[in-house]
């Protein structure tokens, strides 16, 4: 029998930047949050031999053990789901901070045109422009009206950045000044403005110089060290939950964590939660801690998987297209970069994770999409968060994988390879969804998350067109080879690294029969659970998810509070 | 170029003179945790996070990475290190696999958590019937395991077309093998793949040659030398914005 604990206002499920940004808020208002989070604690402090290539990038010392709990996935309806048995597409976080302790940093806001993308398609290209079980809709809020919540993000995490040079583009106050620019991206700037494109500084939460918040919380500027994606960063200049909000939240003395437990399920009757049931891993004991409000911050596919499990709102079906739990399940199209050969050296090895530069020219709706067979686009960029050695090994097409051609190769480019990304925008489809599986189970016997996955002809389409444009960069860069990508895509590709960017399961609306939270992350089916993660984005926009996560981790803490004051549905 | 190695102003080794010198500070505050934590302590003092600088260096004799934790023959151990051989030569520009302790690198990782798979979701049913390529690892086999299979089908491939144990073949014969095996022209006798075996094998190699030296490989942190990369520093941020290549000596993690 799981044992009661005294309610308390508000529970978080997992502490990363969702959980983090719903503690510090609410506490700093006088009320009491839990916070239940799986892994374990951990602080800058932990970071003595974090420099480790193998043991970080390549063993995931800091993401989910897989062993416990993982998901399953197939192409199609009709295939057989099989479990993603070892990390590779995407990586989720564990422990203190979540993934927001190992991101890179790149933060961007989604454009306008993103929350109102069903209209504005409609508005700009007519209603054929929507291919058949293509299930674009808008999100409910635009983007003025999530411009607060954006702004407190940056504020608080301190991005460094600079304007966005493109005409029409949104216009953004970054707190801090843009980040060192390298002679790659130098390269890549005066290439693009070349050829009539718009590059600025990638937007990073990595800061570029000493910043202090309007918490009061100071923290040191990025040493460019080259080991920030997948690592925790020592110098606690990445913006992370750990150095950001949760010292905010303790200092109240109203934030209650509790590491190693793992919740099950949110209990609920009559349209309530209750509380959530949860397991703490080092006793084996189970708990019910009783709450007020009950925020799913577990992360994307988590949050889904919690909600299906413990029956909240009613599951997607995509035979019929009735119900919302597991719709509009996305994630990016990246296969659109190139890579290119260069004969002279640059200092790969240093770098940040947040450190580039990028142009929106292809991105949204800002070119022009009549003679296009594909809607939205992508943010094309270069990189530089350091070239770490068992990693990269990129060798002009043609050469073989292994052997002496490839050995010479390989060591002849390491310094020479530069990359030109494109961050494909994800739409959802009627039959991409996510629900749970019925033969695998997780460490304590619930069901895994089934995810239903394939690309379509849009992301063909998209990729193809981006690898056009990342390779023409590169060539104007001055590449002696390129590797072009794009130009052949078969099935979704479990194997390899893409992005930690999965969207959308259990999406925000303004209507709760297309949606299953309303515009302040409020279940249209549990008033008292809200759910902030990417789970809430009707599609994946063109640009990683963090600052809209974050942004709407704002919103959703202000509803929390407008629920907490008078109760009932907020919209 | 080597004037230039000391270019990024750390010229100690020590993340404690890192930090004193490089103005991490915000308001007298110093930010940085596992750096922080060091200031005032003297070197040495209480943990174990200061050893010598260039504590690294070992003469092949008492190198103590070179015990096997996971091989318990010298024949499987010598295929593995002919066959990682193959995958990274020994060429012109540097060392190959034999000379960088790859195959030590490979035995201690099949003897821990990469070998076990104990990261890895390794309940069933596996069905190995319904997988395709692109869903990833479906059989119950742990990665030992693989290597195993892998080993014996590499020795008994030898043995079928030579009459030889794989590592006493000819370089070319070697090589005319893996090919076969990365091409599945090689049936492994087990649930799993010889494709499957050689990209575990292509990717340890490739690990053993570049992580560092502390799991085994990358003696002398040679590969790291090769590939001009500088390890583990502390910065870069007084080269980031260089135009010209920055040669640096490369750092361990022992050596901080
Ligand atoms: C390698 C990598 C690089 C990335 N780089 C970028 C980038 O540059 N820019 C960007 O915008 N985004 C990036 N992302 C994505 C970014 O990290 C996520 O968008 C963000 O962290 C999501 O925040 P969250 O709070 O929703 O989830 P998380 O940060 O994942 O936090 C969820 C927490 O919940 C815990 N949890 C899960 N299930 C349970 C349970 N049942 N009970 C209790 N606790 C639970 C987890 O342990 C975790 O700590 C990156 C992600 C990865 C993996
Ligand atoms: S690159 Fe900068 S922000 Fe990233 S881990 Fe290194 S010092 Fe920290």
């Amino acid at each position: 029998m799981a044992k009661k604990l005294p309610k308390t206002d508000i529970v978080t499920v997992g502490v990363g930047w969702v959980g983090g940004i719903i503690a510090s808020e609410l506490t700093k208002k006088g009320y009491k949050v839990v916070g239940l989070e799986r892994g374990k604690s951990r602080s800058t402090q932990d970071y003595l031999k974090v420099h480790d290539e193998l043991r970080y990038a390549q063993r995931y010392e800091l993401m989910q053990d897989l062993s416990r709990e993982t998901v399953t996935i197939r192409h199609n309806l009709k295939q057989k789901a099989l479990p993603y048995r070892e990390w590779g597409s995407f990586l989720f976080g564990d422990g203190l901070g979540g993934s927001g302790v190992h991101w890179n940093g790149q933060t961007y806001l989604f454009l306008p045109y993103d929350f109102e993308i069903y209209s504005k398609t409609v508005e700009h290209y007519g209603k054929n422009k929507i291919p058949k079980g293509m299930t674009i809709q808008d999100w409910g809020i635009t983007h003025d009206e999530l411009l607060p919540y954006y702004n407190q993000f940056l504020k608080m995490s301190g991005i460094s950045g600079e304007p966005n040079p493109l005409k029409g583009s949104p216009q953004y106050k970054y707190p801090t000044k843009p980040m060192l620019e390298s002679s790659e991206m130098k390269l890549f700037k005066d290439a693009a403005s070349k050829l009539g494109y718009h590059p600025y500084s990638m937007p990073s939460a990595n800061l570029s110089e000493n910043y202090t918040n309007p918490d009061n919380i100071s923290r040191g500027a990025c040493q460019y060290c080259g080991f920030c994606e997948r690592f925790g960063c020592e110098y606690g200049a990445k913006a992370d939950p750990v150095v950001t909000v949760l010292p905010v939240a303790e200092k109240t003395g109203k934030y209650e964590l509790r590491t190693h437990s793992v919740v099950r399920k949110v209990l609920h009757s009559g349209g309530k939660a209750t509380g959530v049931l949860y397991v703490d891993t080092r006793t084996g004991e189970e708990y019910i801690q009783e709450a007020e409000v009950v925020v799913l911050s577990a992360y994307q596919m988590n949050n889904v998987k919690i909600m299906l499990n413990s029956k909240l709102g009613k599951p997607y079906d995509p035979k019929t297209g009735q119900g919302v739990i597991g719709k509009n399940y996305a994630y990016q199209v990246n296969f659109g970069g190139s890579t290119g050969f260069f004969d002279k050296e640059y200092n790969v090895f240093a770098g940040a994770g947040a450190l580039g530069a990028n142009l929106d020219d292809f991105n949204g709706d800002f070119f022009d999409h009549s003679d296009l067979n594909f809607i939205h686009g992508a943010n094309v960029r270069i990189g530089k968060s350091g070239n770490r050695p068992i990693q990269n090994n990129a060798v002009p097409a043609g050469t073989p994988s292994w052997g002496k051609e490839f050995k010479d190769a390989s060591i002849k480019y390491a310094n020479r390879t530069i990359s030109v990304g494109a961050q494909g925008a994800s739409m959802p489809w009627a039959d991409n969804y996510l629900d749970l599986d019925p033969t695998y189970k997780d460490a304590f016997g619930d069901p895994l998350v089934r995810m239903t996955f394939n690309w379509k002809d849009q992301d063909k389409q998209l990729g193809k067109y981006l690898g056009e444009k990342t390779a023409g960069i590169l060539k104007e860069m001055g590449a002696s080879k390129v590797n072009q990508g794009g130009q052949k895509v078969g099935d979704y590709d479990i194997r390899n690294y893409q992005s930690t960017h999965n969207t959308g399961g259990s999406i925000m609306g303004a209507d709760p029969e297309t949606s299953a939270l309303n515009n302040y992350l409020q279940m249209w089916d549990c008033e008292n659970v809200f759910s902030a993660g990417a789970n809430a984005f009707g599609h994946n926009s063109g640009y990683n998810p963090t600052g809209t996560v974050g942004a709407l981790a704002y919103r959703a803490a202000e509803g929390i509070e407008k629920y907490l004051k008078k109760g009932g549905s907020l919209a | 170029m080597s004037d230039k190695k000391n270019q990024n102003g750390v010229q100690d080794n020590s993340r404690r003179v890192f930090l004193k010198n490089s103005g991490l500070t915000v308001g007298g505050l110093i930010v940085g945790g596992a750096l922080g934590g060091l200031i005032g302590k003297k070197p040495g003092s209480s943990k174990p996070a200061s050893t010598e600088p260039g504590g690294h260096q070992m003469s092949n004799s008492s190198n103590p990475s070179r015990a096997l934790m996971y091989f318990t023959n010298q024949e499987d151990f010598s295929t593995i290190e002919a066959a990682a051989e193959q995958i990274f030569p020994k060429t012109d520009v540097g060392p190959g696999a034999k000379d960088l302790d790859v195959a030590y690198y490979i035995d201690h990782q099949l003897a821990g958590n990469w070998g076990l798979n104990t990261k890895e979701y390794m309940s069933g049913p596996f069905s190995l019937a319904d997988s395709v390529p692109e869903l990833g690892y479906q059989t119950h086999l742990k990665r030992h395991e693989i290597f195993d299979l892998g080993i014996q089908a590499l020795n008994s491939t030898a043995q079928k077309k030579h009459k030889k144990k794989f590592h006493e073949l000819e370089g070319d014969q070697q090589v005319a093998i893996l090919k076969d095996f990365e091409a599945d022209k090689v049936k492994l006798n087990g649930a799993t793949s010889a494709s499957n075996f050689f990209g575990l094998l292509r990717k340890a190699t490739i690990e053993g040659v570049y992580a560092d030296p502390m799991y085994g490989g990358n003696k002398d942190m040679a590969g790291w030398k090769m590939k001009n990369f500088p390890g583990h520093q502390m910065s870069y941020k007084d080269i980031i914005e260089k135009d010209s290549f920055v040669k640096m000596d490369p750092k361990s993690l022992s050596s901080m």
